[in-house]
Formats: structure tokens, C-alpha cells, sequence
């Protein structure tokens, strides 16, 4: 190491944080790129013998898809020339200055997916309604989770608190929900209890302007803490009455549930799932077409300007935590009123991380971070479908594909995630 | 003191003040309206509400509730023998058990403390080293685990002489735990990634490597097993105990005070922690003067993880040397935070707070054991002193002291 006087006489350059942000386009074009060449060294190296089947219905159905049973390795390759095509025409197209189109990234997912599922399942049968619904099932938390850290952050306000909202609403829904034996009190509660844990993130975050990473990671703990404590303490002791909470039965939609493929995976879910598709929908709309979105962005992007025009800061920013905290807090209920049964210590696992990470994964915005969510829902739960037919990936593999994808996300080296201008800082007026 | 009382009062005539004068009223000024008295304070506040938890979910005290108004003495009694047998079993668990037949076993708890605070205080130095850079490291799990795995590894190994053995296994874990933490420095100066999201996602990558290499019998998991273990610490590897059998406190402890010092020495006398203070307070003006803020980044960063891995080291070398597992860490890369946060960052500050931290560890299990209180409360005490004390404003507000003095 030099000394701080030798250093100074080198000249001062930009840092590599300013030099990243240039090309946007290129990123398609490098992913697709990767990806195949990823799936193309995997199945050159391990080919499978045997053949892999899709079973694409569900016994239930109304109208019964046929099974659909292919050779692995011979299915793999094809798709593998099909992921070579479009990510060749993504090359094609960035050469020109062109975005690559969504349909194409389409076509190339799906062609990667069920080429790599192909080659992964030799052998097996792959439940495909099973696998997607019961990735929409591992996903709905981390999509709740998720809108709720967009909201807050869009308004310049990082939680790291979701895993505490999620924790906080799963306690209080099995408790309510046991004690008074009903599902929408105890999803009530949970909301409840998820804008109490937003509250104090406020509190501390907003008014007495202590650095909201800081505040956000004690207050998991804090979280943890608390609901462990009365978990030991009164839950466990009386699990009669306050840990045995009713469930969320699965609630088939009239026609929508019958659609082959779609309507199992969608539309026999249980109520909790259907208020997610709406959260989605409202998150979305009022963020980017009501007055109230407008000024959320305004405060978060650029929070003194909006001051100047009138717009309260801290009322907002409260205002919109306060919501998030509630949707984050469903998500919690969705543990104990549909999933178990039932609340245990530190039960979301750190869920909560990997519904930051797909805020950061999804830029920002709702409908981005909601399909991260459903991928890593998709990734946890194709881990453990892999690991009952017995395929050669590892799922601890699977299971570390969503952090590793975001930190290649936040690395920039997929696209550059850029949070809101004043994420993360305090607003001081004056 | 009492010359700078004394100066005090005569006017102002000179015009600099003498530079140790100086000091003595900065601390004179920060315990009276600062520091100090908001960090008592914060702690007593934590607390009252832990005594409270204790209290609401005590069986007694709810039962002398349901008749308050007809006795209310025993409600009282009740809430007082449920917080005063928390906070003696607390005390018997952590600094001397009073119910001991002899001061060996009585002063038994004191070096449980001290066993609970040594990786306590060493993680804390790694975090609180990143935050003088202005950095937060929330990978203390995922370093202390990379650190543990490869110390382990080292440790069941190798056969060699004892002192060479030890030695090798603390590098080993020093610099696995440096190269974990070294990646989210590396990509904070590269790239400009925050590196709370890249701390976050490596503690559960590390988590999912090391539980994927003790589930391979070609990796780490100890042959003909089924469980995610490895085969156990050779003796040579072991930190050695320090007090013989009786005690469990081992050299750990010993290593977290030398830790200490090394920190003081490289935050306040080296040029190194010149650059990484200058930093910290302002990384656009340390640019300005020179300083290549990246290269700080990732060298925080990397002595950073050293010192976490150093705390994972002291967990399979010493405190649980009966084989590497996932959950080595047992919480410490967590607990590591609000111990650099309680210790504002200073390594004197983090060696006290290590070791009231680690007291509480100590007396949370004594609590468990004989009160029946999990030892979670202790959770929520910590976490709410850091809380507290991270907004002085309400901790004010709370108890109406002063503003603080503009300076």
C-alpha cells in the first residue's frame, strides 16, 4: 500500500460506477448467449440416456391433454438449436440498434426451460401443472413481499424489513385466525400486524432519520425475537386455541378454472391467491395512472422538488409504507391460513431476502419484481421436483440460482438495476 | 479534569485552547448530552420492555391479573418475582452464580461470557471495520460459514504438530472468510452494487455451498454418514482451553482482544485507516484528495471478512469442535451488527458490547434452563437497545433530556 501523498499525485479518473451504464440493449442479446451456451456445455457433457414425459393434466380435468413423452437428449438438442436461433437473432438485432422483442425472449424461455427439463428429468415424468402451481403456491409470499418493498422503496424508503412483515403476519394470523376461528380475521390481522412492523420502520426511519438499512435488519431481528418469544411462551403452550388456525380452502372459478393447463395452475386456488392477483393489478395501476402513484414516484425519485410543489414528503412516505406494510403482512397470512396450519419460529426462512432480491431483480417495478418472484418460486420449487425424480443437478444449485442472479443483477452485469434517485435516503426539510 | 475546570473560568484570553483540555471537555460533553448517557439510557429502556414480555406472558402474573382489583398486592408480587427471577437467573448465568458451592464453579458463568463474547467481539470488528468505510457487511453468516468450512476442512485433514496445525486452520478461515467478503467489495468498486444486496445474497449462497458440500462424500461430509457433517476437529487444530477442563473458555478469547487491538492500531494509526475513515465521512471528498476509494473498498472489505472468518474459526476450532454444520454460525453473523452498531463502530466500544452481548448469551440459556423463558427475550433486548440508541432524538424525547450541543 502507497501512502495518501504518493496516491495523490495519480490522476483522478471516473470511477467504474459512472463508465457501466451504457449500452441497455446489449443485455438480451449477452443473456441469451449464456444461458444456451450454459444449457449446450450441461447436456454435451452429462447426456442423458432414456425419455422424459410431460404430464400436462391433472386427473380432474375437463378436457384431458394427452401425456407427452419424448426422447431427452434428441429433445434437448433441438431446443438447444432453437435457443441458438433466437439468441442468434437477438445478436442480429442489437448489431442493427434494436431491442430484442418480448416474443422472442418468449419463445427462447420456454424453448430453454423445456429443453433443460428434458435433459433434467431423463427418465421421469414431470407433473407440469403440479410444478407450476405449486410454484405459484412457493410464490405468492415473495410476490406480496415483493410489492410491498416496490412501494416502499418507490417512495424512497428501503425496507429490509419484509422477512420481519412476512414473519410478523404469520404470527398474527395463526393467533387471530385460531382465536376467533376465521380466515379473513386472521388475514386482517396479519395485515395488521405487517403495517405495525412498517410503523416502526417509519418511525425510526422517517421521522428520527436512522439509516433505514440499519433500522430494517434490527427489526428482523426484533421480529424474530418477539414471535419466537410468544410463540414459546403462548402459542405452543395453548395450540389448541391459538395455534390451529382455520385455512383458506382451494376455491374453484366457474369457467376459468376449467381451461386446460392454465385453469389448475390459476384458477383453483384459494382466495388468498386470488387477492394477490388483484394486489398486483391495484399495485401496478395506481403506481403508474393515479395522482397518488405520481407523487409516491415524485417523492421517491426526487423528494425536495416534490416538496416544492406541494406535495407533503414524510405524509406520503408514510402514507405508502404504511400500505406496503399491509400487503406485505398478507403475504405472511398466506403461511399459516394456507400453506401449514399452523405458526413455528422463524417459519419464513428468510423469505422476505429473496422478496428484496426480486425487487432489485424487477427493477423496481411491480409487474418486473412479481414475475422475479413466480421465477424464484419456479426455481425452489422445479429443485424439489428435480430431487424426487433423482436428476443430475444438485438442488442446493436450484436453490442458490435466485441470489446469484441477483447479484449478477445488481452487479450490472445483467442490465443495470437502478433503484429510485432518493432510495434510501432521509428527507430533511429546510 | 480539574484543570480544565479550573481554566474554565478565567476569560478567554488565549486564543487556541490547549488540544487535551480540549478532549476532556468533548468527553465531559458527550457523556452529559450524548453518547454515553443515550447508550445507558437505551439499554435500561430495553430493559424495562423485556421485563414487561416477561411479565405479560408470566403464568402468575396473568393469573393475579384476573383478580387485580380485588388484590392488587399480588399482581404486584407476581410481575416482581417473575422479573427479579429473570433478571438473577440472568446474572447467576452470566457473571457469578451465587447458589455455587465454591468460587471455582460461583465464577464459572463469568468465563461463559467471556467464551459467548470472543466471536461476538471479533465479527463485530469485521462489520464495524466495513461501516468506518461507510459500508454495511451483512454477510457475517456467509463469511463465518465459508471461514468455518475451510478452518473444519484444514482441521480434520491434516495431521501436524499442534501449533503449526492451529495456526494453519486460522489462516485458512481468515482467508476464506476475507475472499467471501473481498467479492462484495470487489463488485462495490467495480460496479458500483450495494453491497447490503450482494452481503445479503452470499450469506445464502454460502449456506447452500457448504450444505452442498457436506452432503458429498468427496467434499466435506465425514465418510459413511448420512448426516450434513463433517468428521470432527483433530485435537491439534483445537483452540486450547484456557482455565483447563472445568472452564470452556478457550484461546478464542485471547484472539478476539488481540483482534481488538489490531483494530485500534489500523483505525487510528495506520495510513490504511486514515484512508478508510476519509472514506467513510465523505468517499466524493476522499476521491477528491486522492485517496482510490475502490481499492479501500475492497481492502475493508477483505480484512473485513478476515475478522468475521476469524469468528467462524472460533466456532469449529473451539466452541463446537465436534464437526463442521450449516448452522455454525449459531447467529453470530447477525448478532455481529448490533454489536459494531452498540459499539459505535470503535473497537473499544465492540469489545464492551461483545461482552455484554455475550453475557447476555451466557444468561439467556441460565434463563431458559431455570426460569422457563426462552432465550429468544434476549433477541428482543438486543435488537431494541440498537434500536434506541440508533435514534438519540427519541431516547431524548423518552426520558426529556437536552438537545444535544450544536457543536
Amino acid at each position: 500500500m502507497s501512502t495518501p501523498t504518493s496516491e495523490a499525485s495519480i490522476p483522478l479518473h471516473e470511477t467504474p460506477l459512472a463508465g457501466v451504464t451504457t449500452v441497455v440493449d446489449k443485455k438480451a442479446a449477452v443473456i441469451l448467449s449464456v444461458m444456451t451456451a450454459g444449457l449446450l456445455l450441461v447436456v454435451a457433457f452429462f447426456p442423458q440416456d432414456g425419455d422424459t414425459t410431460f404430464r400436462l393434466a391433472v386427473p380432474s380435468d375437463f378436457a384431458q391433454l394427452p401425456r407427452v413423452t419424448v426422447p431427452s437428449t434428441l429433445t434437448a438438442w433441438v431446443l438447444i438449436i432453437v435457443c441458438l436461433l433466437c439468441a442468434g437473432w437477438s445478436i442480429v438485432l442489437y448489431r442493427r440498434k434494436l431491442q430484442t422483442p418480448l416474443w422472442l425472449m418468449v419463445i427462447y424461455s420456454l424453448g430453454w426451460m423445456i429443453g433443460f427439463l428434458a435433459w433434467a428429468a431423463s427418465g421421469g415424468t414431470i407433473p407440469v401443472v403440479g410444478l407450476l402451481s405449486g410454484s405459484l403456491a412457493l410464490a405468492v409470499p415473495l410476490v406480496f413481499g415483493a410489492l410491498g418493498g416496490v412501494l416502499g422503496e418507490r417512495s424512497g424508503v428501503v425496507n429490509i424489513a419484509i422477512d420481519g412483515q412476512l414473519l410478523a403476519g404469520a404470527f398474527a394470523a395463526a393467533m387471530i385466525g385460531s382465536a376467533l376461528n376465521s380466515t379473513w380475521a386472521g388475514l386482517v390481522a396479519a395485515m395488521v400486524a405487517g403495517t405495525l412492523v412498517a410503523l416502526i420502520l417509519g418511525l425510526f426511519a422517517i421521522t428520527y432519520l436512522v439509516d433505514q438499512v440499519i433500522v430494517g435488519v434490527v427489526l428482523n431481528v426484533l421480529v424474530i425475537g418477539l414471535t419466537s418469544f410468544m410463540f414459546t411462551q403462548v402459542l405452543a403452550p395453548n395450540a389448541e386455541t391459538l395455534n390451529s388456525p382455520p385455512r383458506f380452502t382451494a376455491v374453484v372459478i366457474p369457467v376459468l378454472g376449467d381451461i386446460p393447463l392454465i385453469g389448475p395452475i390459476f384458477f383453483r386456488q384459494s382466495a388468498v391467491v386470488y387477492l394477490l392477483y388483484i394486489a398486483v393489478a391495484v399495485v401496478t395501476w395506481s403506481l403508474y395512472r393515479t395522482r397518488w402513484g405520481l407523487r409516491v414516484r415524485a417523492v421517491g425519485e426526487h423528494p425536495t422538488a416534490a416538496d416544492t410543489v406541494g406535495i407533503n414528503v414524510i405524509r406520503t412516505r408514510y402514507r405508502t409504507i404504511l400500505i406496503a406494510g399491509a400487503v406485505a403482512g398478507m403475504g405472511g397470512a398466506f403461511y399459516t391460513l394456507v400453506s401449514v396450519p399452523q405458526f413455528n419460529r422463524e417459519m419464513t426462512g428468510g423469505a422476505g431476502y429473496i422478496a428484496l432480491a426480486a425487487v432489485i431483480f424487477g427493477k423496481w417495478d411491480p409487474i418486473r419484481a412479481t414475475l422475479a418472484a413466480l421465477l424464484f418460486g419456479f426455481a425452489s420449487n422445479l429443485q424439489g421436483v428435480l430431487s424426487v425424480i433423482g436428476s443430475p443437478v444438485p438442488s442446493e444449485f436450484m436453490l442458490m440460482l435466485p441470489y446469484v442472479v441477483t447479484i449478477f443483477a445488481v452487479a450490472g452485469l445483467v442490465g443495470r438495476s437502478r433503484p429510485p434517485a432518493a432510495d434510501g435516503i432521509p428527507y430533511r426539510k429546510g | 479534569m480539574s484543570s480544565a475546570v479550573g481554566t474554565e473560568q478565567h476569560p478567554p484570553t488565549e486564543p487556541d485552547e490547549a488540544p487535551d483540555r480540549n478532549r476532556w471537555r468533548e468527553t465531559f460533553r458527550e457523556i452529559a448530552s450524548g453518547g454515553v448517557t443515550v447508550g445507558f439510557l437505551a439499554v435500561l429502556l430495553a430493559i424495562v420492555v423485556g421485563s414487561v414480555l416477561i411479565a405479560a406472558t408470566d403464568e402468575q402474573v396473568r393469573a393475579t391479573a384476573g383478580y387485580i382489583g380485588a388484590r392488587p398486592g399480588d399482581f404486584f408480587q407476581a410481575t416482581w418475582d417473575a422479573v427479579w427471577g429473570a433478571y438473577t437467573a440472568l446474572f447467576r448465568g452470566s457473571v457469578y452464580n451465587t447458589n455455587a458451592v465454591s468460587f471455582d464453579q460461583g465464577i464459572r458463568p463469568l468465563t461463559e461470557t467471556a467464551k459467548f463474547a470472543a466471536p461476538l467481539i471479533v465479527a463485530g470488528l469485521g462489520v464495524g471495520l466495513a461501516f468506518r468505510a461507510g459500508m454495511f457487511n451483512i454477510g457475517g453468516r456467509g463469511q463465518m460459514l465459508m471461514a468455518g468450512a475451510a478452518a473444519g476442512w484444514v482441521g480434520y485433514q491434516f495431521d501436524l504438530p499442534a501449533v503449526l496445525h492451529l495456526s494453519l486452520a486460522l489462516v485458512a478461515a481468515m482467508i476464506a472468510g476475507a475472499l467471501w467478503a473481498g467479492i462484495a467489495g470487489l463488485l462495490k468498486a467495480r460496479t458500483g452494487a450495494h453491497e447490503v444486496i450482494v452481503t445479503i445474497m452470499l450469506n445464502y449462497v454460502a449456506f447452500y455451498l457448504v450444505f452442498f458440500a457436506l452432503s458429498k462424500q468427496s467434499l466435506l461430509q465425514a465418510p459413511n454418514s448420512f448426516n450434513p457433517k463433517s468428521l470432527p476437529v483433530k485435537d491439534s487444530a483445537q483452540l486450547p482451553e484456557l482455565l483447563g477442563d472445568q472452564y470452556n473458555l478457550h484461546l478464542g478469547f485471547v484472539i478476539a482482544l488481540v483482534a481488538v487491538a489490531f483494530a485500534w492500531w489500523l483505525l487510528e494509526r495506520s495510513s490504511l485507516g486514515f484512508r478508510i475513515r476519509a472514506v467513510g465521512l465523505n468517499p466524493e471528498a476522499a476521491r477528491a484528495a486522492g485517496i482510490n476509494v475502490g481499492r479501500v473498498y475492497v481492502l475493508v472489505m477483505l480484512i473485513a471478512g478476515a475478522l468475521v472468518g476469524l469468528a467462524g474459526a472460533n466456532q469449529v476450532l473451539g466452541t463446537v469442535t465436534s464437526g463442521i454444520t450449516v448452522d455454525l454460525d449459531a447467529g453470530i453473523g447477525f448478532d455481529a451488527i448490533t454489536v459494531a452498531l452498540l459499539g459505535r463502530s470503535r473497537p473499544l466500544g465492540i469489545l464492551a458490547a461483545g461482552i455484554l452481548f455475550g453475557a447476555f448469551k451466557a444468561g439467556g440459556f441460565a434463563m431458559q434452563a431455570s426460569q422457563d423463558i426462552p432465550v429468544d427475550i434476549v433477541l428482543v433486548v438486543q435488537s431494541l437497545i440498537v434500536l434506541f440508541l440508533a435514534a438519540p432524538p427519541l431516547i431524548r424525547t423518552i426520558f426529556r433530556l437536552p438537545a444535544k450541543e450544536a457543536k
